[in-house]
């Protein structure tokens, strides 16, 4: 046993999806009394690190150890009977019962067979007054705030079983003064010699909180860290895989400042998924690059362009124009295009083909009554197939049977036939080949070169760094530094990355 | 007023109205008779009822309620006349051969993830099916014991009556109450409801649960064919065709959310209690259609849908802010 005092200790842990691995040969020391967090990018591992250790999961190799006996939770009832417990970003309790009886759902205090509600209402009322929380325990659980339901989660896990707590970015609902709250809880629980493992994303609750940290890239684990041993450029540089000395990418042609109205205008944008006063004009040809960690609303920004988040303060102006989508349709109808992130479950439409799913947009634009007839989808399918050399025996194939860089490419294909002005990428290179990659890097030069807009979020900085001739670093939802021109670097964008608020 | 229990209160004053409006527009209608008429005659609906409750409150449906009732009924009469068993022999193996039928569909829908709407829909199917290879015919009961079952009672002043029948659903809703609100299996009903994945994340049996609520539902499906056939003195394939439907319009009625989570054993009494006068007020009018009942409780059961979207939305709307932490 290598640390002192670990309550949990895993050596090795192997997870595999269908021979994918997600999590490789992991080593991690959880000890009494320490607050740990556990960082990386999605992708990561981190999800599904936790859900190994919480009985979710079976892992396919290695060991976890409580108190230094090796354990096998099956699910997350035989995690928490070895005292694992953990709380979820979604509040995983129940809307419909009382506080208290969310507290104690199945351990509830019984005399012959009847459950003794007052007792339960005592010991939840006393419970909660650990966590400083003064409320009426009989009102159902759906009448208190988000916050405050998170705190009587905490509440729950840490009364099931006070050994190990593990939060799965537990502040992503709440307000500064509620992060806070629970903060102070936390350092309680501490104190009183709990291990809590914190996933979060946001750096400076990392330093603020945390004693140790543990980074995870690409289902490995990058190191463990003394917290405040570990300057911010590095934890940043750990995350991304990225070195701030990083060699610098050849960058495109310079921006020009010309003196036509911006092709698109953000002013002081809020919206209602939570990004607030983002501010950015585009001219035609431009890409622009949306920075920052997950979770900065890189994608928000993305989503509130399309129509598919409305915009609740500030304006949007296409040229002259503005411009207010209500609705996806109605950004496509004004030259939007965009391609999602979630490839998967936004993007491919899975039962359908390579040829219908390329030509459905452009069909949905001219309207059902004026159908493509077959040879011109044909003609059409060819020339993009040709074009974005789309590697595809056969374009009646199901789309699922395509690699993810092809499937990637007919998405990008679907959205060119619409002609676009203003095309959306957000992480258009996740999980594809470095073959596609590179064309995929191509295209969008191409396409600024022909005059269209191109809004490109992306975690890969490299890439960003590679086309963009204006990258905008988001944090905490808010646009923190725009970038353009000669600064670009990669080391400019790591470094607005990591700054401290 | 606690938005929780408003449905149950809404229906009880509902309830009160509609026999305040019968008592003036008719003499006796007001009776300890008529009430308790009410009670011997929607017995064997108000005991599916309270199952269906338990089966809704978890967000899932039992469509196979009728025809076990009529399946229990046939079985019953042709166990007793047929075969020539004791009613207190036969009473145990109706009730038993309910039980495994319902743990067979919850085992179903547990199991192999299906829709408790398709399960219990062939569970329709199969129950009527089984039901008629016993008998096509009604099979008319003729024993002393049946007889002292169907005589026995207590007389109340006014001519009211309360029989067998009356005392087995008073029987069945204590035992609904103590099970909702006294029990940890009715914790995990309402949880499941409320929410089955973050249910299963808490720990709660998902699958114990789900086979015991469909358990219950078809036990006192079975319970109410021994009263149905008591009552009828007979058993027979065809009855209770629809009686499914007139359980959970019940239900809604009485308040419960149909999408499950929410809801009262006692509402659902007063939903049978108020369809059951609203039939005793058409067959005072006399000239009216007996139809009419339907289309009153079709109209009813859209109100309460309406109501119980405008009080769904209260209950997730409504939040105390974060300026209840000290």
């Amino acid at each position: 046993m290598s640390a002192q005092n670990a309550v949990l200790q895993l050596t090795g842990v192997c997870k595999r999806f269908k021979g994918v691995i997600a999590v490789n040969n992991v080593d991690l020391d959880l000890r009494a009394g320490e607050i740990h967090a556990l960082l990386g990018e999605n992708g990561a591992g981190k999800s599904t690190l936790i859900k190994v250790i919480t009985g979710v999961y079976t892992p396919d190799g290695g060991r976890i150890e409580i108190d230094g006996a090796a354990i096998c939770p099956k699910s997350t009832l035989d995690a928490q009977k070895h005292g694992i417990s953990t709380v979820y970003q979604e509040v995983n309790l129940l809307p419909n019962l009382s506080v208290a009886h969310n507290l104690y759902l199945g351990r509830e205090p019984r005399r012959f067979g009847c459950i003794q509600w007052k007792k339960l209402q005592r010991d939840a009322r006393a419970l909660l007054q650990r966590f400083s929380l003064d409320i009426d325990v009989n009102e159902l659980l759906s009448s208190y705030s988000i916050a405050v339901q998170q705190l009587i989660a905490i509440a729950r896990a840490v009364d099931c079983a006070a050994k190990v707590v593990i939060l799965d970015e537990p502040t992503a609902s709440l307000d500064s003064r509620e992060v806070g709250l629970l903060f102070q809880i936390l350092r309680t629980l501490r104190d009183q010699g709990t291990a809590i493992l914190i996933v979060t994303h946001f750096l400076d609750q990392v330093y603020a909180l945390t004693d140790r940290l543990t980074v995870m890239r690409n289902g490995e684990k990058v190191g463990t860290f003394v917290t405040a041993e570990l300057p911010r450029e590095a934890l940043v540089s750990h995350m991304l895989g990225k070195e701030l000395q990083a060699m610098e990418a050849s960058r495109a042609s310079q921006h020009t400042d010309s003196v036509d109205p911006a092709a698109l205008q953000l002013r002081e944008l809020s919206s209602s998924n939570g990004i607030r006063n983002i501010n950015f004009s585009a001219q035609r040809g431009d890409a622009i690059g949306l920075a920052g960690l997950l979770g900065s609303g890189r994608s928000e920004v993305c989503a509130a362009l399309f129509g598919l988040d409305s915009v609740t303060e500030g304006e949007i102006r296409l040229g002259e124009a503005p411009y207010k989508p209500r609705s996806p349709a109605q950004a496509i109808a004004q030259g939007f295009a965009l391609c999602p992130e979630d490839r998967k479950t936004d993007g491919i439409v899975h039962p359908l083909s390579v040829r219908e799913n390329m030509i459905i947009a452009h069909q949905a634009q001219r309207g059902w009554w004026r159908p493509l007839r077959r040879s011109e989808q044909n003609k059409l399918v060819a020339d993009a197939t040709q074009r974005l050399k789309i590697v595809c025996s056969d374009p009646e194939k199901p789309i699922g049977e395509l690699s993810g860089g092809n499937q990637q490419k007919v998405i990008l294909a679907r959205w060119l036939m619409t002609h676009p002005q203003i095309l959306i990428l957000d992480e258009p290179t996740r999980g594809i080949d470095i073959g596609a990659h590179a064309e995929i890097l191509q295209l969008i030069r191409k396409l600024c070169a022909e005059g269209m807009t191109l809004i490109v979020a992306s975690s890969e900085i490299e890439e960003l760094v590679a086309f963009s001739n204006k990258i905008l670093v988001m944090r905490d939802k808010r646009l923190s530094t725009t970038i353009a021109g000669q600064d670009i670097s990669e080391n400019a964008v790591l470094a607005a990355i990591a700054e401290p608020d | 007023m606690n938005r929780r229990t408003l449905p149950v209160t809404v229906t009880g004053i509902l309830f009160v109205l509609l026999l305040i409006a019968g008592a003036v527009q008719f003499t006796g209608f007001a009776s300890p008779r008529v009430i308790l008429n009410l009670f011997t005659d929607n017995a064997f609906l108000a005991i599916i009822a309270l199952g269906m409750t338990f089966v809704i409150l978890s967000g899932g449906i039992d469509l196979s309620v009728g025809s076990v009732l009529a399946f229990s009924s046939v079985l019953c009469a042709s166990l007793i006349q047929v075969h020539g068993w004791h009613p207190l022999q036969a009473f145990p193996v109706v009730l038993l051969a309910g039980a495994c039928f319902g743990a067979a569909m919850g085992i179903f829908i547990h199991v192999y993830k299906l829709q408790p709407f398709i399960v219990t829909l062939a569970g329709m199917f199969f129950a009527r099916g089984l039901a008629t290879v016993i008998s096509e015919q009604s099979i008319p009961i003729e024993h002393s014991f049946i007889d002292a079952i169907n005589n026995f009672g207590f007389a109340l002043p006014g001519r009211g009556w309360i029989g067998s029948a009356t005392l087995i659903l008073i029987a069945v809703f204590i035992f609904g109450t103590w099970l909702a609100h006294f029990t940890r299996l009715g914790g995990y009903i309402y949880a499941l409801g409320g929410n089955a994945n973050s249910a299963a994340l808490l720990g709660v049996p998902v699958g114990l649960t789900t086979i015991s609520i469909y358990t219950l539902s078809s036990t006192l499906a079975a319970l109410s064919g021994i009263v149905y056939s008591c009552y009828t003195a007979s058993g027979y394939a065809l009855t209770g065709i629809g009686l499914e439907l007139d359980a959970i319009a019940a239900v809604v009625i009485g308040g419960t959310l149909i999408s499950g989570g929410y809801g009262y054993v006692l509402g659902t009494l007063l939903g049978v209690l108020t369809m059951g006068l609203i039939q005793t007020w058409i067959s005072f009018h006399g000239s009216l259609s007996s139809w009419w009942t339907k289309i009153f409780i079709g109209s009813l059961v859209l109100m309460f849908m309406i109501f119980q979207r405008w009080i769904s939305q209260g209950l997730t709307g409504r939040r105390h802010g974060p300026d209840r932490i000290n």
